[in-house]
């Protein structure tokens, strides 16, 4: 404890000394890179840097970017439903860490989707030119985007008060609980429809993971992901931002993890369930001995029904650095789950050189973009009012 | 699924998609083919692999120049694919245990009935024409590569090198050559007549003929009537279709209905999840406000009890000090009332 205080402090000293930090050295040659890969894909096209082909049109960044991005934002609207909606006003000190990540893990997706589709400049075509109704993935476009804007109104409070711009403020302040409503169902509706993209394509993805219940599994997981990045995050933050938090914030910090941690067991129960349920219904009990149905299970029991567990036990012996552990486990199961769905079992019975996989230039994007988002969050931290109440809104709620 | 429930699930499905684009609608209710449309036969049994279809295709639609000429068949060595530089390819399967002689055949687009990359695409890039042809508008197209995900068949390829323009590539059955009332690039080229152009309705009787008159020659099955819902291109051939490059497992369910109950799951979200959020909300505001009146009333009822505390010592203050008062006052009088006696008394026995 008090070693990492000093290094905190020693590190906000080198910080405003110069610019040359650990965290700056290594985010600058990300970003480097980043510029001068996406220089080649832009000129270049996709095939410059990317291991795409015509069997395998989707890659990492769909797999990572968008279906691991959406589902680790999922903390906005889980948390934002919990202490809005619920009334569980005793989390209030998460909510905001959590829109900010939520909203810039969306912008972030949308970032990403620039690089991965071909004419980045027609991505509002499918609202304004010609809808494509029929499409899932026009359902997915258009609450993507109207998620996006409901979560910068729902963030922008925090950046009125750094501003100073008491009257529009109020006005943001207002929305509140439209926006919230908004926020939970329009999230409903992508975080399912992302798994419901996947229904297109029975004989592409393998049985054990196609089912006609990919959108509800896509949803219940989110919420689990999104407690989970919530508790995973609050802790990454701790460690790095402690000196900007408050005293409500720093006091509410395990009452959060363990609320979180024993709602994510739960969900990952139920979550578990569903996913057996699945299999039973398919009757696809027979494919769990296979290659694939041997991964299924790693995926299952390694990163589902094990951290359900952890987080029951760390719950219930308030164990808070279990909780945080399982929190991380989770999150990585979540990754597993959308890089399972999205490029392992996803042509699952192409002949393995025909199988796609990815190029470092792909993962360097990716890096690049994760770059960006990590420095904008220190940015705004670092400003406003996030890990603590500006002091003249104090009184409100 | 019962047909009513299907109804049912589509009629909500036309409500959500009402509520946004009204007079999209009727293009993408449940189709089953047009009437007169067009396809292509494709007879295994007389293809011969000289891959003059492959050349033909290449110079109709002005595709790029082949790495190797078309008539190198050492190509057919290897299993290859469609790619962005070529619409069709025909492959060369070592069938010994059915055939002594090797099978060829054509890849193309099949051209569904019901299209899997139509119903994928978010802005609508593909038609399903009246002549039986799937076509693909480049002008509309974002890049998604959606369609390529969805298609069953493994048809779309992209342009993966081009930076500004990249454009989804794929047979589009010569619909322009159609137009103009010729024939397909591919089918005008074959010299042995494996392909076969006309109404799709005579195609499969033309292919009933042929398996009828000669049950040795080919298998009983003419794929493309059902596979995914049915295609326009339809095949025949002698050898298991499976050794030869075809999906049997696709089953007879038309590509979009795989999505239509996951889209009829939106209006119903949209119209639920407020009313029972909003239920939610409510409950644990008024929980809320519950325990607010209850920490109110516990306040009141301490601050009266206070007040009639206070209100008692101040009278009972007030009455001592009064009777204090009086008692001092009495006192006072009293004092004054003996002194006056004495007074009287002590003149009285001076004069
Ligand atoms: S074969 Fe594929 S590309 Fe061709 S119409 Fe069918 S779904 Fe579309
Ligand atoms: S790549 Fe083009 S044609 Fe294919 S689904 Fe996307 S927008 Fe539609
Ligand atoms: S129909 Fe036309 S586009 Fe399609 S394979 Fe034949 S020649 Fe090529």
């Amino acid at each position: 404890m008090a070693e990492e205080e000093k290094q905190v402090t020693r590190h906000d000293v080198e910080e405003s000394r110069s610019l040359f930090t650990p965290f700056n050295m290594i985010a600058g040659i990300f970003l480097i890179v980043g510029v001068i890969l996406a220089f080649k894909r832009f000129t270049g096209g996709l095939g410059a840097v990317t291991n795409l082909d015509h069997n395998n049109p989707w890659g990492f960044w769909i797999g990572f970017d968008l279906l691991t991005g959406v589902a680790l934002a999922a903390g906005g609207y889980v948390t934002a439903a919990c202490v809005e909606i619920f009334g569980m006003k005793k989390y209030h000190a998460a909510l905001r860490p959590a829109i900010l990540t939520g909203f810039l893990g969306y912008s972030l997706v949308v970032f990403a989707l620039l690089f991965d589709v071909g004419r980045p400049w027609r991505l509002p075509y499918p609202f304004i030119v010609n809808q494509g109704v029929t499409s899932v993935m026009f359902e997915v476009g258009a609450c993507v985007a109207l998620y996006l804007t409901v979560l910068f109104l729902e963030f922008s409070p925090a950046a009125l008060e750094w501003l100073g711009m008491k009257k529009v403020r109020k006005l943001a302040i207002r929305l509140t609980m439209v926006l919230t409503f908004l926020g939970v169902i329009l999230s409903t509706l992508h975080q399912s429809s992302l798994g419901a993209m996947y229904l297109i394509a029975p004989s592409k993805l393998h049985p054990l993971w196609y089912s006609p219940y990919l959108p509800v599994f896509f949803f219940v997981s989110s919420i689990a992901a999104g407690l989970s990045m919530v508790v995973f995050e609050s802790t990454l933050s701790y460690k790095n931002f402690r000196n900007k938090m408050d005293e409500e914030h720093k006091k509410s910090r395990n009452a959060i993890t363990i609320g979180f941690g024993r709602a994510a067991s739960l969900v990952l129960a139920g979550y578990f369930a569903i996913k057996i349920f699945g299999v039973a219904l398919g009757n696809h009990w027979n494919l769990l001995f296979t290659n694939m149905g041997l991964w299924f299970q790693v995926e299952m029991l390694g990163f589902v029904l094990l951290p359900c567990f952890l987080y029951a036990i760390g719950v219930r012996e308030k164990n808070v650095k279990l909780i945080r552990f399982t929190a991380f486990w989770t999150v990585l199961g979540i990754v597993l789950n959308r890089f399972n769905v999205s490029l392992v079992a996803f042509n699952w019975q192409l002949p393995m050189e025909a199988r796609y996989f990815p190029s470092w230039m792909e993962i360097g994007i990716t890096l690049f973009i994760v770059t960006v988002g990590l420095v904008v969050f220190r940015f705004i931290v670092t400003r406003m009012p996030i890990f603590y109440e500006h002091p003249e809104y104090s009184t409100e709620h | 699924m019962s047909t009513s429930r299907r109804k049912f699930l589509k009629w909500m499905a036309a409500a959500g998609a009402a509520a946004t684009v009204p007079e999209k609608l009727s293009a993408h209710e449940h189709f089953t083919g047009y009437p007169d449309s067009y396809g292509v036969l494709h007879d295994t049994t007389l293809c011969i692999g000289c891959r003059s279809c492959e050349a033909a295709c290449n110079e109709v639609n002005d595709l790029p120049e082949p790495d190797k000429p078309f008539d190198d068949l050492s190509v057919l060595k290897e299993k290859r694919r469609t790619d962005d530089k070529s619409y069709t390819i025909v492959n060369k399967y070592d069938v010994e245990e059915h055939l002594r002689s090797p099978v060829f055949r054509k890849f193309q687009c099949n051209h569904c009935l019901e299209p899997a990359c139509a119903s994928a695409c978010f802005v609508g890039a593909f038609t399903k024409t009246p002549e039986g042809a799937v076509v693909y508008d480049a002008s509309v197209c974002v890049g998604c590569r959606y369609c390529m995900i969805a298609c069953p068949f493994d048809v779309p390829t992209y342009e993966y090198n081009k930076a500004l323009e990249p454009r989804v590539m794929k047979c589009t059955m010569c619909h322009p050559r159609l137009k103009e009332g010729k024939l397909p690039g591919c089918v005008e080229a074959c010299p042995m007549e494996a392909l076969t152009f006309g109404k799709r309705e005579d195609l499969i009787s033309i292919a009933q003929e042929r398996i009828r008159k000669y049950p040795d020659r080919y298998v009983d099955h003419i794929y493309g009537i059902e596979e995914m819902g049915g295609t326009s291109w339809i095949y025949i051939t002698g050898a298991p279709y499976e050794e030869i490059g075809f999906r049997t497992d696709l089953g007879i369910t038309p590509a979009p209905e795989f999505t239509s109950g996951a889209l009829a799951m939106v209006p119903i979200v949209v119209g639920m999840w407020p009313v029972l959020l909003g239920g939610i909300y409510a409950i644990s505001k008024r929980k809320e406000q519950i325990a607010k009146k209850e920490k109110e009333d516990e306040v009141t009822r301490a601050v009266n009890e206070n007040q009639a505390k206070a209100d008692e010592n101040l009278k009972n203050t007030k009455e001592k000090a009064q009777k204090d008062q009086e008692f001092a006052v009495e006192k006072a009088v009293k004092k004054a009332l003996e002194e006056a006696e004495k007074n009287k008394d002590s003149g009285k026995e001076e004069s």
